[in-house]
């Protein structure tokens, strides 16, 4: 085997990437598909944003903007934010840590493509009879009267996605345990490391929540069950809970990861160690553990009773200590140092504001009195789309431009990133500020339309013409990234020039071993200790070169999640079509079946020998 | 990534060491062992003498949980060194579950 790349044919490098278990590929993966999801919910955005430029618009049926809003909300959460960070996650974290891959490469797979037929399958809704259409919170008392399959592609589709998150995450917290290289502390993991790691126990802890939910939610609806229904004994509210108790961690899933990439990249383009590494350590820690004491902020207005309110009013403003703290350390870690504005700097010092911004309306709306005002209202709205866009989408557009010469070896036009990042920032603003005051102003949440004389209509053409700079901002990336590819102009290792971490050191295109020897941890920031030690190799290493094990590639992750897949159609039309049930069996076959056969076939994988890894220009890089 | 595989040889105070070490663990089991059969016969003598079931079911709860400790820190290791990470996932997860349980008890209303 060699790592030197050799010209393949489309169909070799599809079933490559088919079969892969390779963190970095499943990472380009990741980013391809959840791109691709970012850009349908961004249309659907833009419908949405359509629909309300006027009063009384019939752009679209009252219907189809339920649909449309539910399917925004769903897709990008699910299908767009958490992929992507996923990606991201995969493709940088092994290589912080100076592992060779995560624990579980066949897990990892799994875990890809189990979401990626999970989204499909959510996505088909559009052609089978209607997209779900009871919020992307899916409350049940609505969800349960909604006529048509759309809550049924919701529940199967995001059981089967989230199978999928679920596996990863796991996957991430046994990596980061075990595989750090030799001398790689807990207090010396880069912080997308720790965030990683904080993220990915949420996952653990908030998806079973949700999946209970779906699995009620599922019952309920397709086989008859009463755990929503109040008239059979049943309680509405509980599925508010399970979803609030998995939703609410959700959000720190989604922000933590965006808060590491921010992290490394005030770092690397303050040339300064980053500021109070072990406070932001403790911050991430203690965001993690507070999101989950503080679910029922979603539900001040269900009548919960005073003292539930307060306790989880407090609970709620409490997290803004933590963050705060965060907010500081970046202060503070550019403050004296040699910047360089880089298009990912650019999106990092931008996000500080708006993220601010959204953090400041989050206390208000934990003030339980105000939130009886607020609830519902496009003031909410602004809100988690300040934190939502202006922390994780800033994010992983700062995660892009960063993180692009890792993954691709080439890099993304500075100039065009300059372009995009303007557009999206103003027209993010123009988009979501106004919202606020349309909140106050009593428009609610989810309304398909207005009337022309409540006078709301000046600051909602406002906002759809911001959405028409952020679409304008995401044309342009798209451009920039087709562009990136065709030239394809290499730039090899540490293109920032001011990497600090792990992964910069690597040699570019990264080895599909990733280290040939384990490097040696000799403190945070491992890189720039060796850099500044004039160090050429970027690296001390822990042993000598020798034999690498490495897994094999297996297409039976795809056989598994497609068997779910099939399955979900089968308990879909449970009850209406007479092939549901023998679909529904066939579908649990296949998936079994791949199962079993992984089972029972010993897969051992392979070993690179210490003399191939020598032949290449004698072992150096 | 074990490359060479290292031959060690025992000297005479470590095997004594590993074997007195061996000893108290066997005892530990032993001893574990003996009170988790006690609190067996505890739980099912006290449903045999027909006690009401409101005094029953909590003590046999409590027993469980007493057990599940027993079982945890005894037998599968997590009274050794090395298992901090797993406690720390454990005790998360038990007190998410706990938090859970007690919303659906209190806040949830019918």
């Amino acid at each position: 085997m060699s790592s030197i790349a050799q010209k393949k044919g489309f169909g070799a490098t599809l079933w490559d990437y088919l079969t892969t278990v390779d963190h970095k590929k499943i990472a380009i993966l990741y980013l391809i598909t959840g791109g691709l999801f970012f850009v349908i919910g961004g249309i659907e955005a833009m419908v949405i944003r359509i629909q309300l430029a006027q009063p009384d618009s019939d752009f679209v049926s009252a219907g189809l903007f339920n649909q449309m809003i539910t399917m925004h909300g769903t897709t990008m959460i699910f299908l767009a934010a958490m992929p992507l960070l996923l990606g991201f996650m995969n493709a940088v974290m092994p290589l912080q840590i100076g592992a060779r891959d995560v624990a579980f490469p066949f897990l990892n797979s799994l875990g890809f493509w189990l979401f990626f037929f999970g989204g499909i399958f959510l996505n088909l809704s559009w052609f089978m009879g209607g997209a779900p259409d009871a919020g992307w919170t899916s409350y049940a008392s609505l969800a349960l009267a909604s006529p048509g399959h759309g809550i049924d592609f919701y529940t199967l589709g995001l059981l089967i996605s989230g199978f999928g998150t679920l596996i990863g995450g796991i996957n991430f917290l046994v990596t980061i345990i075990n595989m750090r290289a030799p001398g790689m502390t807990y207090m010396r993991m880069p912080l997308f490391t720790w965030t990683t790691f904080v993220a990915s126990a949420l996952i653990l802890f908030a998806f079973p929540p949700l999946t209970v939910g779906m699995v009620f939610m599922m019952v309920d609806r397709m086989f008859d069950g009463n755990f929503f229904d109040h008239t059979m004994g049943g309680n509405t509210i509980i599925w508010e809970h399970l979803f609030w108790i998995f939703g609410h961690p959700e959000v720190y899933i989604l922000i933590l990861p965006a808060f590491g990439i921010f992290s490394e990249i005030f770092a690397t383009f303050s040339r300064k160690r980053l500021f109070g590494y072990s406070a932001m350590v403790f911050a991430t820690v203690l965001i993690g553990f507070l999101g989950f004491m503080v679910w029922a902020h979603h539900m001040f207005t269900v009548g919960l009773g005073p003292t539930a309110n307060a306790i989880f009013s407090v609970a709620t403003m409490a997290i803004a200590v933590p963050t705060g703290v965060k907010i500081f350390n970046w202060l503070l870690t550019i403050w004296g140092g040699s910047i360089k504005f880089t298009v990912a700097m650019i999106y990092a010092v931008a996000f500080i504001p708006t993220f601010t911004a959204g953090g400041v309306t989050g206390i208000m709306l934990a003030s339980a009195p105000l939130d009886y005002q607020l609830h519902d209202s496009y003031f909410v709205v602004a809100h988690f789309h300040y934190v939502i866009v202006g922390g994780v989408v800033l994010g992983l557009l700062a995660g892009l431009h960063y993180y692009w010469p890792l993954m691709f070896n080439t890099m993304l036009s500075e100039a065009l990133g300059k372009w995009t990042f303007w557009l999206f920032f103003i027209g993010f603003h123009l988009t979501f500020f106004i919202q606020h005051f349309l909140g106050l102003l009593g428009m609610p949440r989810r309304v398909f339309t207005f009337g022309a004389n409540q006078g709301w209509d000046l600051y909602n053409l406002i906002s759809s013409i911001g959405a028409i700079g952020m679409a304008l901002g995401v044309a342009v990336l798209v451009v920039n990234i087709i562009r990136t590819i065709v030239k394809n102009e290499k730039v090899g290792r540490d293109p920032w020039g001011d990497g600090r971490t792990l992964e910069w050191a690597v040699p570019q295109p990264v080895p599909f071993y990733n280290f040939k020897q384990t490097p040696l941890v000799r403190g945070l920031d491992t890189f720039w200790i060796e850099k500044q030690e004039g160090n050429k190799e970027g690296m001390t290493y822990a042993e000598p070169v020798g034999d690498i094990h490495m897994p094999n590639n297996s297409f039976i992750p795809v056989v598994i999640s497609f068997g779910l897949f099939v399955a979900a159609f089968g308990a879909l039309y449970n009850g209406e079509q007479p092939w549901a049930v023998p679909v529904l069996i066939l579908g649990l076959v296949i998936t079994f079946g791949a199962m079993i056969v992984r089972s029972l076939k010993d897969d051992h994988g392979y070993h690179v020998h210490k003399e191939d890894l020598m032949d290449e220009k004698g072992g150096k890089h | 990534m074990a490359h060479d595989v290292h031959a060690h040889v025992r000297s005479q105070t470590e095997y004594e060491y590993k074997r007195r070490r061996s000893a108290n663990e066997m005892r530990g089991h032993v001893t574990t062992f003996a009170i988790m059969i006690f609190l067996t016969l505890i739980a099912f003598t006290m449903v045999y003498a027909g006690f009401s079931a409101y005094f029953v079911v909590p003590i046999i709860l409590l027993l469980a949980a007493v057990q599940v400790i027993l079982q945890l820190y005894y037998f599968m290791h997590m009274s050794h060194k090395g298992h901090e990470t797993a406690q720390l996932f454990l005790y998360s997860g038990v007190i998410v579950a706990f938090i859970t349980i007690l919303t659906m008890i209190t806040i949830v209303w019918w």
